[in-house]
């Protein structure tokens, strides 16, 4: 099953509520996916040479002050990080490539000591954060404190594992490239194949999940300069299997059904916001649901909404 | 009388015990349900003639394996809305997700908006009667029965249809496997004309077209009997 929820604001007042409405989209999802659950926030974008990422460690009690020091050391000596749960926010002042070398070779050397790595890098972008982990949705979004984030567009997922193992890594929002998440509901027939293809064209994978095949998928279409419906239509002819996707961008989301249409989704829209969710009642509660354009989106077209709004940095947590 | 369920209150299974357990003298009076906020499975399986409001977004399977009773949902209605019904009415006011009637054995399921995909699947004898279009794959080996749409149809009309009837007005992107459109007689008029009024749809039955099955799919061939010797 697994069940997929967007909301997308459009009115700047609603901003600051986005973790309190989409709190109860999400916690409606978990008879459809009660084993693992996460969510996308769009929030706090950083200044142009800066960029945020996400770790996660295996072990709840990891000592972030100590990878934030190494790589304040050789990187940038004002980072910021900010725990939360297992998961730590960190801000940076460097380019994508020089973090991602800097984190790799730290978590290289925490591997070294352990055997293997305690950390993951969850996201990476100037907008994004994804927070997830296995659990009922109930426990991941009071994990991370999702009521009360402030953002312009967020993105979850609740999961019933079918194609891979119950674990952090195999939980949804899949993000493989800066600002870019997916969320599937549906199983890819043709992973394997396409995954072999995908590293060819450089693509590194860190699970057997057909999801992360399809995010990685995206990344490299639009790398290769495709705009996100252009990928998205050329999606329809070079994944097959059963989906609905959410997609996060920087400054929107996108939604895409597979030709059959089995996996369920309904879309509402109002002045104020853009949502979907796997099923109505994930829209239930909404401002103004009685008021709303209610639709199925059709299959195989793709959805698109852009021009986020620009949230303001609210968050007083984040430590030097 | 009118009994008022309010399913923000009340749990879904005490709202449809009490229309299982209704006798057909008590079913005269008005059931009307306030807030389902998509919830699954309401008012499903009702065995008497009672008159069923539903007030707001239903979810999956509403009004499945109805008999007797009238069921008019005044909103939208999500996967399965009177899938396997025996008899009686459900009305959707709004749009219904996909498989709307699905199996249906009798009665009449009006949808007043647009039914997604599947439509009639596996149509046994209800009739289907939609104000706007419907989805892919509509009318799918549909038995017996009949499917009117008023709007146009997705892909695959009426794919492996057996002896259901499908009336289109508007246009079917591709006709199914199977599917042919066949001669509108007078009787089918006059079944049309009589379908779309108790469905209260105001549409002119002679505007229509009808489809049906050209029974040549699986169909035993005289020069297939070396395959079975």
């Amino acid at each position: 099953m697994c069940g997929i929820t967007g909301l997308f604001l459009k009115n700047r007042a609603l901003t600051k509520n986005l973790g309190a409405l989409f709190e109860p989209m999400l916690l409606q999802m978990s008879q459809r996916g009660p084993d693992s659950a996460g969510f996308a926030i769009y929030r706090n974008p950083t200044s142009m040479n800066s960029i945020k990422v996400v770790l996660q460690s295996c072990e709840l009690s990891f000592d972030w002050q100590e990878l934030a020091m190494e790589l304040k050391a050789s990187l940038d000596p004002d980072l910021t990080f900010t725990p939360i749960h297992n998961h730590c926010l960190m801000l940076v002042a460097a380019d994508e490539t020089a973090l991602n070398r800097e984190l790799l070779r730290a978590l290289a050397a925490l591997q070294g000591e352990r055997g293997s790595s305690p950390v993951s890098i969850v996201s990476i972008g100037r907008h994004i954060e994804i927070y997830k982990e296995i659990g009922t949705p109930q426990a991941v979004a009071e994990s991370f404190g999702l009521h009360e984030m402030a953002g312009s567009h967020a993105i979850g997922h609740t999961r019933m594992a079918t194609e891979s193992a119950v674990t952090t890594a195999g939980s949804h929002p899949f993000s493989t490239g800066r600002d870019v998440c997916l969320v599937h509901n549906g199983s890819l027939s043709n992973h394997n194949q396409l995954r072999r293809k995908l590293i060819s064209q450089g693509a590194v994978f860190s699970t057997d999940n057909d999801t992360e095949v399809a995010a990685q998928y995206f990344d490299i279409k639009l790398q290769q300069g495709a705009s996100l419906e252009e990928a998205m239509t050329a999606a329809l002819g070079d994944l097959d299997g059963f989906y609905t996707f959410c997609i996060g961008t920087s400054n929107g989301f996108a939604v895409l059904r597979d030709p059959i249409a089995c996996k369920p989704a309904v879309m509402a829209e109002t002045d104020d916001w853009v949502a979907i969710g796997s099923e109505f009642r994930a829209l239930a509660e909404l401002p103004n649901i009685d008021h709303a354009r209610i639709w199925e989106p059709e299959p195989a077209v793709p959805y698109l909404w852009e021009n986020a709004l620009d949230v303001p940095d609210a968050d007083t947590r984040a430590q030097r | 009388m009118e009994q008022l369920f309010d399913l923000a209150q009340t749990p879904l299974r005490e709202l449809n015990q009490a229309l299982h357990d209704c006798l057909p003298d008590a079913a005269e009076s008005v059931w009307r349900i306030v807030n389902p906020k998509g919830e699954h499975a309401v008012a499903c399986g009702i065995d008497t003639p009672a008159d069923v409001q539903i007030q707001g977004h239903v979810g999956y399977y509403c009004a499945g394996m109805n008999k007797q009773a009238h069921v008019v949902i005044h909103g939208n209605a999500g996967t399965g809305v009177a899938e396997n019904m025996m008899s009686g009415l459900v009305r959707v006011k709004g749009n219904a997700s996909q498989s709307a009637g699905a199996t249906g054995h009798g009665g009449l399921l009006v949808i007043e908006g647009n039914a997604a995909a599947r439509c009639g699947i596996s149509l046994k004898g209800l009739d289907i009667v939609v104000r706007g279009s419907v989805g892919h794959m509509s009318g799918f080996m549909a038995q017996r029965g009949s499917l009117v749409i008023c709007g146009d149809a997705g892909h695959a009309l009426g794919d492996s249809i057996y002896e259901a009837k499908i009336f289109l007005k508007g246009k079917a992107q591709e006709l199914g496997a199977d599917c042919v459109e066949k001669e509108l007689a007078e009787e089918h008029l006059t079944f049309l004309a009589a379908l779309l009024e108790s469905a209260e749809v105001d549409a002119d039955a002679s505007d229509f077209r009808r489809y049906g099955s050209a029974r040549c799919l699986y169909h035993f061939d005289i020069d297939n009997a070396d395959a079975y010797a």
